[in-house]
Formats: structure tokens, C-alpha cells, sequence
């Protein structure tokens, strides 16, 4: 809301110094939010006078253009001649005109200077101004042309200052309205909360009582409850050719709305003015009783914005013989708009409710100034009074009658009383306010206060629908107390238990990673089929279980993730399009498993949902793992004096998972996996506690052509919960042997497809409870153990806790280790 | 063995003479001083220590010596052998150190050489604010509390007091799993969290709930869809909105130091009263208000910095979660990480948190994370 300083003032009696910015400040400690003050007519600066027209002489130009060659009166400007000599290129103004002229001197908005210069022949001794010239409009068809008189039908003196002349300058405050707040949708509103604030009077524009129900005028027939109230006045004999007055024009423009048409313009200013919207139907075009109803399925309307609608039930109607005219609190008919030869026009007020109008406004995309107010709210009471200025204004502006005969269908509801004690504000704001105070500051915001001892009982005015509970008048005391006079007092919270034993190991994880290089990126968590394609998963794999949005963000991915690899390698080559080729990015998020059934409810809210209730709606939800996924590519460690590059790839992506293993005190190990999008032959699977973690392994080739990563890049992906769910408890802490170390070194042969972790396990299982490590130093194939055979070289490292160990001891350990190994997959211990 | 030889003069056996063991003794030293390296003075050793060494010739001559000299001989030799051991300690010891010395030299490295070839790892500026904001909870007490992202609209909508017309609630604001009869959205905040907290755990309860919430916004360099809030809850006896100033007043300190938050009454379903909460300028403490001189960036010369939204817990959305409401109040409050990173890092592109690029999470360093 677009509220003129001028416009306040003149319903509450603002001190006479003050200015937009201090009135701002004073509104922003009440609660309303004023986002900016224009400075309106501030950057005129200069000679802008009143001029009237003397002579002009047309000229037209090589270039196609006629322009005029005028002399202007410009009284005590004037030059030697008794006028000044201005070239205009507008052809809308007849000589004895008045118009608006900027002489040289003169600043324009933008900064633009005026002064005399040489054009088409002539010297040009300053400008006469269209209205976008002037910051007042966007007209810029002709110069603005001002008539005989100014407003008041004092005739216009050449040569007078404009700015004060017209009211060009004024303060204008731009105000968000919080969705509560709706009457401050209004001058009324506004004039209402700053007399309050400053303590001074407020007039209300709307003074005139709602009377009961009328029925002489045109005849209205309410069949919704969503229209409790309606009234009609008609105004006869208007004058379609006068043009709205300067001040209309004016005022309009700085609310931010354009100028149409006088009657139209009434219109406007009345709702902004009072805040209660207002429409104007063409009398003549009106077939039979003004019908208020819901639509009827399959219906249309044409709408003022030259759009056709298909109606819903849910929205509201005004119909009438012709069928619908308009849909009520949103947006009038094309069949019934005021035309240029509108004389008898029908004034209609009525009273919507908020929900519907909402309904209707989000359903047809329709955010008009009527649909914003209605959607929060409109003073009931201000309808007869509104209707009656419009009538008013239509009658002295317009030449009209206000026909006697009127009609008014339904009646103003009685808000709800509510009753409160009077220390509750004092209790919920935390510092004190007083009885008295508290009676004054409600009593001050319109509402009906009765004291009994300390019980209040509220009945809210009525164009305060946003005070119903007993804390909405705590929140309007506090406001009109001041927030920025609360206490500040930290609340003493019993003993807490700190981060939960998952949000620690999340963080250990997360800094694991980081530690071993990996950068934490957060992506999008919306999929598309093309990418699941891409990725080559399976069309039987959970990863198709998607989850669908209604209203995605972009079509291409109207899913959410049920991975986290599109996101990282999206992220991939983004980043190797800008130059950074070598990678180790990781994300922790969750992934969404659609495919349930159950739809959830929405349970009433005066008390806790049963259990059943709230499980029906976590049933309703995807399924969502936080999962660990990360992805590396192009050099794992650059090429140095020290040495040449390591390329990143399966390596350390199955190491990633380890480190993140090793962080909550798991030690994983690998076991080959096929799975899409992996290398068949370079893909590992961990598991943990006899449960699937996830995979680890380079990246198929027509993978990662598809995604657009380099070749090679390698990928992880576990999830998280489970990581941190089988991750072990406390462990104790053994008492370290001294005994000396006895160390065995084996080479065994096997074929070349055992993996090395099977024969590392036999080892292990063999060797028993002396052998302390075993590492493999060294893997070898070649001529020497033969073709489909590989040497895998093991160092044993034995320990007892209570001896040194006798040469026999190891390496009967060491023999019954190899023994295993032999037995499990024919391992031949290789003389080293 | 000799034989008895009484009137043998020890004089006449030449090596042992004091003039020809002097003379052994200043060979042997001048021998040490001439070796510079441990293996020469090893000969040296072996030519005037060892077995065939003149001293050791010497010695055997004490036995042809009669029995009266011998005693004067031996001592006379074991102070010359003792003085070049002495002597050739003190020069082993002076070569050692002199070899260790040059070999220490020949080692010599550059050590402005870049060793480091690991890749350097960073976590999200985002994920590292969101855990440095909960841990300032945390050390009052109070918890943190996680929850879906595809959440029941009645927790994030009904339970809240935004009631089925609410503007927020259409699509054009909300992101909706299909079809929209399933009432299932992304949660547009993290305060169904703070439902869950009130239904799930026993009060009074404190918790904060950092995380990710979307909204069908535009994405330039001001919006994202998807973004990051933390917000916090207290429900227990006797709280009011000065027990939020205080609370919001401490995390204000915590996190920038000496500095007051401010309290503008606004609108939110979910409390009531409800306030904005604005953080004093950390970096100019409000000099920079009317001070064209001396802009600031950080607050635009405003003196204060919209931080986020805040109120005490509006009765009715207690009552959705079946908390007593004459026996307990509470205050929630929240605000966007994102922003809270744009002013407090100045982060201009919202883009850059969400596209991955590794030179973004890189910048953060140490404290500034």
C-alpha cells in the first residue's frame, strides 16, 4: 500500500513538521512494515511555472515531424516580448491553453536540465511538459493539458510556481501489509495506526452506519454465504466526457495506480481511501436482478483483462440475466465494464469472504487490488459508506444524481467477543504493563473493552477481524507498547543431552572426508528419468522408485533424487567446464523412495492428532535415507618434483568409504559388485553387520560419456543412516603386549580372479589369535607364477601378550596360516 | 723371563728413555692432528696405539728391565700411552663432529619446495554455519532436532495455524508430491520439526532445527529454491517474549561479538505476537547511519541487518501438538543460513552455494568457517 502524506494528513492530525521518513519510522516501531518513502516531486527544482498558450505557428520538418512554434505567457517570466518562444513537438493543446512549462533553470526527475537552445530553427526558451516528464504519469501521447481552472475553479495565474500549484510534492510511504493487518490497506487504516502512534485525532472517513436491509434500489438477490452483505446505489445523469481532476490524477498515480476513466477513477480512489473495494456497472448493459452465487460447473466469464475463465464451483459469481458479470471480490465482466458513453452506472459494495476470494484470486491467477484486500479482510462496516462517497464523487466530479432509491441485502455480523485477564500481556510480553494502559491501548485500536476487576472482556471494531484469540491482544498490546522496550533474559534450559550419538558421528564423517581432500557440495535433490537412463540403472532397481512433484520446478526433473550421483556429477562437470579438473567432491542428503499408496490426512488442529492419525501421515511419506555419496576425478595427487601424477579413480573412492567407515570405528571391506552406473569389472560393495552400505568403484565408460565427466571418473555412494546405525559402541581399550614383535613374510600364489581380501581373510583366520597385522606389500603377475595365476605378497607380524615367541611357535602360526589359504583356494606358497 | 741381572741400568734400554717416549707421544700427536677424516685417524690410531705401535714395542721392553726399574718404566709408558689416548680421543671426537658437520652440509634440501601434493578437502560453508549456529544451543542445553524434507502438510501447514486458504499453502509458493490429494510437500520450513519436537518429545522442551527447506522460487542471485534455515523452539512454564530477546540477544553475541538484536512486530500464523529481528551492525555498530563518509557495506549504511522472523508460540498451534496452553507458553524463532552467510562472509551470489563449484567451499577457512 502506496500511502501520500498529504492523503494521511488529511484524517489524522499528523504534527505539521513532520516528515515521510520520521512518519516511517514511527510506523515501522507500531509493526508495519514501510519498505521505502518516495520523495515525490523532490527532484523538481526550478522555474516550473503555469503557462498559457498565446500563439502557435505549425512547422513541419524534413524529417516528417510537425512541430509547433509557440509563444506561452508566463507572467512575470516573461521576457522583453511579454511571452517566451518555446518549440513543442505535441499537436494536443489549442492556443489559451494552460500547460505546464519548465524554463530554462528548471530540473526535471532524472536530473534532466532545462535550458534554452537552438532547435528546428528556433530558440527554444525552455519546454512545455507532458505528465511522464514530469514524474506524475506515464503519459507521454501529448504535453498535459490543464484546463481553465484549477480545482477549486480558481483560474489558472500564468506564470505561478507548479509545484505548489498542482501538489506535485509529496511524501509517499510504501507499506508491505502483513496478511493480518488488511485495514491498513487503506488511507483509513494507515491515518487510523499513525494518529495512534503520535497520539493525535483521527477523523474516519467512513462514518455512515450500515442501515437494515433496503430493497428499494437496483434489485440484489445474495444466494452464498459467501456474500453476507451487498449494497447498490445508482447514480444517474453522469457525464462520460469529464476528465478526472488533477488531484485524482495525482494522488492515484502515487499509490501506484493509473488513471482511467473519471468514474472508474472514483472507484479506485474510494477503495483506497476507505479499503473497501468498489465496482461500477453500466446501468444500460445490466439484464435483470444483481445474482451473487457460486459458479456452476462449466460456466465461463469474460474478465476485464480480456481473458476467458472456466469457472470451479468454489469461486463466487455476480450474474445476472446475461449470465455471469463478474467474479465477485476478484475481477469484473467485459459485458457490463463502463464504456465511453456510460451515463447511469450501478455502485456496488458488498462484503466477501476472505477464504473464497483467496481460492478464486490463486485458482485464475488474479492478484487484483480488490482480490488483495477481500483476501484479508474488509471492514463490513465501511460498505454503505464507501458506496455513498463513490455516489458523492460521481455527483459533484461528474455531473451525476444519487438516486434516493437504494438498496442494501444482508447486514454487518458482530465479530466475536473474547475475554482476557488483564495481566496476560504483562505475562506473555515479559515486562510490565499496566491494567490501565492496557484498557487504553485497545480502547485507542477501536476495541470495546468492559473491565470486570481484572477480567477484560474484547469485543474487536469491525474491521479488525485479526483479533479473535486472547494472545492477538497481547500481540496488539505489545506493538503499541514497543518490542525494543522488552527485557532481554536468557531462559534457563534443564541439562541437555548435546548432539545425539548420529548428528556426532555425522560431523566425524563429514570432517574424515574433508581431512582425506573430498570438498562438501550441496546439489538440487530433483531428478529426471533421462538421468536415471543415463546412469544405466536397471528399471527393476530402487532407484526407480521415484517420488513425483506436482509442480516442479523445471520439467526436466519432475522427481526428487533417489541418488545423490546425478547432483555430484552435474556438479562434476560444472566444474571441469570452468577449469577445475582435478575433484574429490562429496554431499550428505537425503534421497526419496517413492511409491507409496497411502495418502495423508489432515487432522483437525484443536488437539493433538490420534497416533493413528500421525501414523497414516508418516506412512504418507517417501521413505528418506540421508546417504554419503562422493565422487573424484582427474588427479588424485598432481605431478610434483617428487614425482609424476596419480589419476584419481576406484582407489580412492573405495578408500573414501573406509575413511568414512574408519570415522565412527568400522573397518569395511570391499567384496566385487556389478551395479549400474559402476565398471563391471571395477565396482565394489561394502556391507556392514550383514546390511548393504552402498557401492564404490570407477565410473562404466558410456556412463560417464553420458553424464559429460571425464573418462575414468570414479563414485561412491553409501548410506549414511545404516553406516551410523552398525557403527560400533565405546570399545575398551586393551592392555598393550611389550612382548617383542615376530615378523613372517609369505608369497602365495593363487588365480589371478581370487580377490585379495578372501585370501587375506583365510590368512587371518588361520594365523589366529598371535598374529597381530598383516599387510600386503606387494602383487605380482607375470612368466614366474604363470599365465592366470598372481603372487600376492603378505608381511606377518605375530605378538603374544604374555611371552617372547619361540622361532617354532611363529612359524607354525605363519604354516597354519598358509594352510588355510591353501585349502580355501589352492594358494602355493611361492619361495621368496 | 730375564734372569737376575742386578746392576742392569734401565737407562740403556733406549725406547724407554722419558726423551724417546716424549718424542712417541708428540708423533702420535702430530699423526691425530694430521688425520682429518675418521678413516685416517683409524690408521693413526693403529700406527701409535695398536699392537706394533712404538709404545707398545716400548712396553715389551719392561721386561728386560730389573725387577727395582720396571715399576719406574711401566709408570713412565703408561703415562705416555695414556696421554696419546687422550690425545687421539680428543681428535676423534673433533673429526666425528667436523665429519657429522660436513655430512649434515651435503644434505642440505630446499625446503621452500611444495611438498603438499594431497587434494585439500573443505566442508560447505552452509553445513559448517548450520553446525556452528546449533552449537551455540547446544552449550545452553538445548537440542538439536532433525525431520523429513518431504513432510505431512498438516505438520507443515495445519498444525502451524496456516489454514487450508492460506496464500502459502497453493502451488505457486509450495512444492507438492503427487498428486496433491497425497498432502505430502517440501517442507517451506524447518518448523514441522518443531511440531514433531512438541509430539514426539516430553517438555518443557528446547530444541533447534537446522536444515534444508524449498520453495517454488526463481533462482538468480537473491533466490534459491532450495535453501537452508535454522529455527528454534522453547515450550516450558512461565516463558515470554523477553526470554526470546534474551535468547536471541546471546546467539547475536555469540556469533558476532558485541551486538543487540531488535525486535519490529510483524506476522506469522504460527506466532503471536510476532516480531522480525533485526541484528545490530557487527562491523559498524550503527556509525555508518547519515554518515556518507564512512559507508557500510555489510549493513548499507542501515545500522541494522534483517536476520529472521521470531514471536512467542501461538497458543493454537500448542494445542494442535496437545500441549497444556494455561500451563505452558513458548517462543520459536528462525532464520535463513543463506542470508546469515551473505552478510556475515560477504557471499553477493546465491548461485555459487548451490552450484558446487570447489573454489566457493575453498574460501572458508579456520575461524571463518
Amino acid at each position: 500500500m502506496r500511502a501520500p502524506l498529504s492523503w494521511l494528513r488529511e484524517y489524522a492530525d499528523l504534527p505539521e513538521d513532520i516528515t515521510g521518513r520520521e512518519l516511517a519510522e514511527v510506523l515501522i516501531r507500531a509493526g508495519l512494515e514501510v519498505e521505502t518513502v518516495d520523495e515525490f516531486g523532490a527532484d523538481l527544482d526550478g522555474p516550473l511555472v503555469i503557462g498559457r498558450v498565446l500563439d502557435f505557428v505549425e512547422e513541419p520538418q524534413k524529417n516528417g515531424k510537425t512541430i509547433r512554434w509557440c509563444h506561452v505567457d508566463v507572467g512575470e517570466h516573461n521576457g522583453p516580448e511579454g511571452n517566451r518562444g518555446i518549440v513543442c513537438g505535441a499537436l494536443n493543446f489549442d492556443v489559451g491553453d494552460h500547460v505546464v512549462v519548465a524554463l530554462p533553470g528548471t530540473t526535471l526527475p532524472g536530473g534532466f536540465q532545462i535550458s534554452a537552445r537552438k532547435t528546428y530553427g528556433h530558440i527554444s526558451d525552455g519546454m512545455i511538459c507532458a505528465e511522464d516528464e514530469l514524474g506524475i504519469g506515464d503519459d507521454h501521447t501529448g504535453i498535459w493539458v490543464l484546463g481553465e481552472a484549477n480545482d477549486a475553479g480558481v483560474p489558472w495565474t500564468p506564470g505561478v510556481l507548479a509545484v505548489p500549484a498542482l501538489g506535485l510534492r509529496d511524501d509517499v510511504l510504501d507499506i508491505a501489509v502483513t496478511p493480518d493487518l488488511g485495514y491498513c490497506f487503506s488511507i483509513r487504516g494507515l491515518a487510523r495506526e499513525a494518529a495512534q502512534a503520535l497520539e493525535v485525532r483521527f477523523r474516519d472517513p467512513v462514518a455512515k452506519p450500515v442501515p437494515t436491509a433496503v430493497a428499494d434500489g437496483y434489485p440484489i438477490d445474495l444466494r452464498s454465504e459467501n456474500c453476507p452483505l451487498f449494497v447498490a446505489l445508482g447514480v444517474d445523469g453522469v457525464d462520460p466526457g469529464r476528465p478526472s481532476p488533477i488531484w485524482m490524477k495525482l494522488r492515484l498515480r502515487q499509490a501506484g495506480m493509473r488513471s482511467i476513466s473519471l468514474a472508474v477513477d472514483i472507484t479506485n480512489y474510494v477503495m483506497l481511501e476507505t479499503g473497501q473495494p468498489l465496482h461500477a456497472y453500466d446501468a444500460e448493459r445490466l439484464a435483470g436482478p444483481i445474482v451473487v452465487r457460486q459458479a456452476g460447473t462449466g460456466e465461463t466469464l469474460v474478465t476485464l483483462d480480456d481473458v476467458t475463465r472456466q469457472l470451479d464451483p468454489d469461486d463466487l459469481l455476480i450474474v445476472d440475466d446475461s449470465g455471469p458479470i463478474g467474479l465477485a471480490g476478484v475481477m469484473g465482466g467485459e459485458s457490463t465494464e463502463l464504456r465511453e458513453s456510460t451515463t447511469r452506472i450501478v455502485v456496488e459494495a458488498a462484503q466477501f469472504a476472505s477464504g473464497s476470494i483467496a481460492r478464486t484470486s490463486r485458482r485464475h491467477k488474479l492478484g487484483s487490488e480488490a482480490a488483495k484486500r477481500f483476501e484479508r479482510g474488509v471492514d463490513p462496516a465501511a460498505a454503505y459508506a464507501a458506496a455513498h462517497r463513490v455516489a458523492e464523487l460521481l455527483a459533484s466530479l461528474a455531473g451525476g444524481t444519487v438516486s434516493e432509491a437504494e438498496t442494501v441485502v444482508g447486514a454487518v455480523s458482530t465479530p466475536p467477543r473474547t475475554s482476557i485477564q488483564a495481566d496476560l500481556p504483562t505475562r506473555v510480553l515479559g515486562m510490565p504493563v499496566s491494567r490501565e494502559r492496557v484498557i487504553e491501548i485497545l480502547e485507542a485500536s477501536g476495541v470495546d473493552v468492559v473491565a470486570l476487576g481484572d477480567t477484560l472482556t474484547l469485543t474487536p471494531p469491525t474491521w479488525r477481524p485479526d483479533l479473535r484469540d486472547p494472545y492477538d491482544y497481547v500481540e496488539e498490546v505489545g506493538r503499541k507498547t514497543g518490542l525494543d522496550l522488552l527485557p532481554s533474559v536468557v531462559p534457563a534450559a534443564p541439562v541437555g543431552r548435546g548432539l545425539t550419538r548420529a548428528q556426532r558421528l555425522r560431523r566425524q564423517v563429514d570432517a574424515a572426508l574433508v581431512g582425506a581432500g573430498f570438498v562438501e557440495v550441496l546439489c538440487f535433490p530433483f531428478l529426471g528419468t533421462e538421468a536415471l537412463d543415463r546412469l544405466q540403472v536397471p528399471a527393476d532397481d530402487q532407484r526407480r522408485r521415484l517420488a513425483r512433484l506436482e509442480n516442479p520446478l523445471a520439467d526436466t526433473e519432475p522427481y526428487l533424487r533417489t541418488t545423490l550421483l546425478p547432483g555430484l556429477l552435474a556438479a562434476v562437470a560444472r566444474n571441469t567446464s570452468r577449469g577445475n579438473t582435478d575433484l574429490a567432491l562429496f554431499e550428505t542428503g537425503s534421497v526419496f523412495l517413492g511409491g507409496q499408496e497411502a495418502f495423508a490426512p489432515l487432522p483437525s488442529v484443536d488437539g493433538r492428532p490420534s497416533d493413528e492419525e500421525l501414523a497414516a501421515i508418516q506412512a504418507a511419506l517417501p521413505v528418506q535415507p540421508t546417504m554419503l555419496g562422493g565422487v573424484v576425478t582427474g588427479e588424485w595427487v598432481g605431478a610434483g618434483w617428487q614425482g609424476p601424477a596419480v589419476a584419481a579413480g576406484w582407489q580412492q573412492v573405495v578408500d573414501a568409504v573406509q575413511v568414512a567407515g574408519r570415522a565412527v570405528g568400522l573397518e569395511l571391506t570391499p567384496v566385487h559388485a556389478e551395479l549400474a552406473p559402476w565398471h563391471p569389472g571395477r565396482c565394489a560393495r561394502f556391507e556392514a553387520d550383514g546390511r548393504v552400505l552402498g557401492y564404490a568403484g570407477e565410473l562404466h565408460p558410456t556412463v560417464c560419456e553420458a553424464m559429460g565427466v571425464p573418462a575414468r571418473t570414479a563414485a561412491f555412494e553409501i548410506v549414511l543412516d545404516t553406516l551410523l546405525t552398525v557403527a560400533p559402541g565405546a570399545g575398551s581399550l586393551d592392555v598393550l603386549s611389550t612382548h617383542p614383535i615376530a615378523k613372517e613374510d609369505v608369497a602365495l600364489i593363487v588365480s589371478a580372479d581370487v580377490p585379495a581380501a578372501d585370501v587375506a581373510t583365510a590368512l587371518r583366520a588361520g594365523a589366529g589369535e598371535l598374529l597381530e597385522s598383516l599387510a600386503l606389500f606387494d602383487v605380482y603377475e607375470g612368466p614366474q607364477v604363470g599365465e592366470g595365476k598372481k603372487s600376492l605378497a603378505y608381511a606377518l607380524r605375530f605378538r603374544a601378550p604374555d611371552r617372547t615367541l619361540k622361532d617354532a611357535e611363529t612359524a607354525a602360526a605363519r604354516d597354519a596360516a598358509v594352510a588355510t589359504a591353501a585349502e580355501r583356494f589352492g594358494a602355493v606358497q611361492r619361495t621368496l | 723371563m730375564s734372569g737376575p741381572n742386578t746392576n742392569y741400568d734401565p737407562v740403556e734400554v733406549a725406547p724407554l728413555s722419558a726423551e724417546s717416549l716424549a718424542e712417541m707421544v708428540a708423533e702420535a700427536r702430530s699423526a691425530f692432528a694430521a688425520a682429518d677424516t675418521v678413516a685416517a685417524l683409524k690408521q693413526a690410531r693403529s700406527e701409535h696405539l695398536a699392537e706394533r705401535s712404538p709404545i707398545a714395542l716400548a712396553n715389551r721392553e719392561i721386561g728386560a728391565l730389573p725387577p727395582q726399574a720396571r715399576k719406574d718404566a711401566g709408570q713412565r709408558i703408561g703415562a705416555a700411552r695414556g696421554e696419546i689416548q687422550a690425545a687421539f680421543a680428543a681428535r676423534q671426537e673433533e673429526v666425528a663432529a667436523a665429519e657429522l658437520a660436513l655430512t649434515l652440509a651435503a644434505e642440505q634440501v630446499d625446503v621452500t619446495l611444495p611438498v603438499s601434493r594431497r587434494p585439500v578437502g573443505a566442508p560447505h560453508p552452509i553445513t559448517a554455519l548450520m553446525d556452528l549456529m546449533a552449537d551455540v544451543f547446544v552449550a545452553m542445553g538445548w537440542e538439536v532436532a532433525e525431520g523429513p524434507e518431504a513432510e505431512g502438510e498438516w505438520l507443515n501447514f495445519d498444525a502451524l495455524n496456516l489454514d487450508s486458504d492460506h496464500p502459502a499453502r497453493g502451488t505457486t509458493d509450495t512444492l507438492f508430491l503427487s498428486p496433491l490429494e497425497r498432502h505430502v510437500v517440501l517442507r517451506t520450513h524447518t518448523s514441522p520439526v518443531q511440531i514433531r519436537s512438541l509430539l514426539d518429545r516430553e517438555l518443557p522442551v528446547y530444541v533447534v532445527c537446522p536444515g534444508k527447506v524449498f520453495r517454488a522460487d526463481e533462482f538468480d542471485s537473491t533466490h534459491v529454491p532450495v535453501f537452508h534455515q535454522i529455527e528454534g523452539l522453547c515450550v516450558d512454564k512461565g516463558i515470554s517474549m523477553a526470554h526470546l530477546k534474551g535468547t536471541l540477544d546471546h546467539l547475536a553475541r555469540q556469533m558476532f561479538g558485541d551486538v543487540r538484536t531488535r525486535m519490529r512486530p510483524s506476522y506469522f500464523p504460527f506466532t503471536e505476537p510476532s516480531a522480525e529481528v533485526d541484528l545490530e551492525c557487527f562491523v559498524c555498530h550503527g556509525a555508518s547511519v547519515g554518515n556518507p563518509d564512512a559507508p557500510c557495506r555489510t549493513c548499507r549504511s542501515e545500522g541494522w541487518i534483517e536476520w529472521g522472523g521470531c514471536g512467542v508460540v501461538n497458543p493454537r498451534v500448542l494445542a494442535a501438538c496437545g500441549v497444556d496452553t494455561a500451563v505452558y507458553s513458548g517462543f520459536a524463532f528462525g532464520m535463513g543460513i543463506e542470508r546469515t552467510l551473505m552478510f556475515r562472509n560477504n557471499a553477493t551470489d546465491m548461485r555459487d552455494m548451490v552450484e558446487g563449484d570447489i573454489r566457493f567451499s575453498r574460501q572458508l577457512k579456520g575461524a571463518a568457517r
